[in-house]
């Protein structure tokens, strides 16, 4: 049974990445986690500089899900390099870096710094974080600001590049299409979307950005519609989340079309949930009789059938 | 390193209509926690709630001089805790833990001062414990709302710890907040060697630590923040607190805290 796959040039062990945001930078897990049985680390979201992010309070449940307005707390690509970077390399994750910018240079220098240090294994290209207002989503939601951030970056790094995609646009396909053609390795689909929750008692909003990005089981159906529909329209592949908190739910994307997948919001409640997720693919495959999960990418089957009595 | 337990509902004992008591039978967790550490709680698995929510451990149950597991003293506010209180003999409840940076302790001749308000009485059962067994002199300062809403103060007392109680409708012990009997005592410490420790409602973090600091005390405050995962992983829970350099910047009460110095916080 072969559980990897390729996202690009890259090989991941399997499917599973843990999502930037949602795993701080991954030596947080360290104790709990064997960092190197995760397909890939995703790092939180890094800008050339500190960042301190939003006051309190940062998130708010909602029912089966929350939205987050962190505001990229961060600290920086190069106390990332010198600070945490050692350690995951020691712990053999492969590190997908997740990076930020106000401006098209700062992608393209993030990506020179980043392509030089040792222990870096792609690049996920931040075009699509709701909670910030400089930069970032202003890319993503145009498909000439993706095409150029992508193209701008490529030219400057060996390193496969991975925008991740924001649902907050009228067809998420088009820009899927538009980093497919700008030269993208992959696409990461579907950040938060844009979302706000009111305290009616004191009539103000609960977080203090006012709006945040919804994420969890409450979004799955949107998001793998929205896998399903990128599918169709490019070729490279697609690394698939939203909700993902089972290896059911992971499947879902996989079927739809999505070659690797990353679970975020199912790792605040479960930090041992990546052994389970495991375990059920291997089980998924055991009992259809699939010898590599990479069979399953978009193995969707919307053919018409006939009546079939099933027996129970 | 944290493990997450199934762990069975013991016991439940509702001490008035809001505050509860559960204990879970998670050894693991309660043999491997020390004052001050919390446990992230979910119980049910359903989607609503979600996310789990901390509890610092409030006893550690030994029976026979085994441990046998935890429990959790709880005031029913939002889902989890109003599934908490519900919760019967034989249930289960998801426990991850321990936690975040303990208090530190002190020993004698220091003495101990513990300030809880309301269920920011939580930590201090095993805090009073372990400072007991070093031989510490140890006071709890604990205020309610009303004398209904002080709870295990023979507990306390059987311990050795000295009581000094406030309630806000003067029903027991002074009238007003915490910080009347807190002052007066701190007034009247003269050289004593005191480190005053606080968990409640952050008002009464702040003027806790700012008394301490005004009476040349150190403090420890236990904070509680809004918190989603209790690992690091999310950034939620921040606290800002001050710089070397004048300026401040946030930690993450999961693992910078939940225990701070209370002279290093920036109240906001």
């Amino acid at each position: 049974m072969d559980l990897s796959v390729a996202i690009g040039s890259l090989r991941l062990r399997n499917p599973l990445m843990a999502a930037s945001g949602c795993f701080g930078y991954g030596v947080e897990y360290a104790d709990a986690v064997d960092l190197a049985s995760i397909g890939a680390v995703v790092s939180k979201g890094l800008f050339v500089k500190e960042r301190s992010g939003h006051p309190p309070q940062r998130i708010v449940e909602t029912p089966s899900g929350m939205l987050n307005a962190i505001g990229l707390q961060g600290i920086g690509v190069h106390r990332y390099i010198k600070e945490k970077l050692p350690e995951l390399r020691r712990l053999g994750a492969t590190n997908v870096i997740n990076i930020c910018g106000s401006t098209l240079d700062e992608y393209v220098e993030l990506a020179r710094i980043l392509s030089d240090a040792e222990g870096v294994h792609a690049l996920e290209l931040n075009i699509s974080c709701p909670n910030i207002k400089e930069g970032g989503i202003t890319f993503g939601c145009s498909l000439h600001g993706t095409f150029d951030v992508v193209a701008a970056v490529k030219k400057v790094t060996h390193l496969p590049v991975i925008p991740k995609l924001t649902p907050n646009v009228t067809d998420v396909a088009s820009i899927a299409k538009a980093a497919e053609e700008a030269g993208a390795d992959a696409v990461s689909l579907v950040n938060t979307f844009l979302a706000m929750a009111i305290d009616v008692e004191t009539r103000r909003p609960k977080l203090s950005n006012i709006v945040g990005g919804l994420s969890g089981p409450a979004i799955r159906p949107i998001a793998v519609r929205m896998v399903y529909e990128c599918r169709r329209a490019v070729k490279i592949p697609i690394i698939g989340m939203g909700g993902i908190a089972t290896a059911t739910d992971a499947l879902e994307f996989i079927i739809a079309g999505a070659t690797a997948v990353q679970v975020g919001t199912a790792n605040f409640v479960d930090p041992f949930i990546w052994s389970k997720l495991l375990d059920g693919m291997g089980d998924y495959l055991r009992r259809h009789g699939v010898a590599r999960v990479a069979d399953l990418v978009g193995s969707i089957d919307t053919s018409t059938r006939d009546k079939q009595w099933i027996s129970s | 390193m944290p493990v997450d337990v199934e762990a069975r509902v013991i016991s439940n004992t509702r001490l008035s209509p809001d505050y509860n008591v559960i204990a879970l039978a998670a050894p693991e967790i309660a043999d491997a926690a020390a004052p001050g550490q919390f446990v992230m709680v979910k119980p049910g698995r359903g989607g609503d709630p979600l996310l789990r929510r901390p509890f610092s451990v409030f006893e550690v149950l030994r029976v026979n001089g085994r441990v046998e597991g935890l429990t959790l003293l709880s005031k029913r506010i939002g889902i989890t805790t109003s599934m908490l209180f519900d919760a019967v003999e034989g249930d289960t409840v998801s426990c991850l833990g321990p936690l975040g940076k303990p208090f530190e302790l002190v020993d004698p001749p220091a003495q101990a001062w513990m300030v809880a308000g309301g269920v920011g009485l939580a930590p201090f059962a095993t805090l009073g414990e372990a400072l007991a067994a070093r031989g510490t002199p140890t006071t709890l300062f604990y205020g309610a709302r009303s004398g209904k809403e002080l709870f295990y103060l023979d507990w306390f007392a059987s311990r050795g710890i000295t009581l000094k109680l406030a309630t806000e409708d003067g029903t027991h012990g002074d009238r007003g907040r915490i910080t009347v009997p807190l002052e007066r005592e701190l007034q009247q410490a003269g050289s004593a060697d005191v480190t005053v420790y606080a968990c409640g409602p952050e008002p009464m973090l702040e003027a806790v630590a700012h008394l301490a600091e005004r009476h040349g005390r150190p403090s420890q405050v236990s904070v509680e923040r809004v918190m989603g995962c209790g690992m690091g992983g999310c950034y939620s829970c921040v606290i800002p607190v001050k710089d070397a350099g004048g300026g401040q910047h946030y930690v993450r009460s999961c693992i910078g805290g939940p225990v701070f110095k209370g002279a290093e916080l920036v109240w906001d």
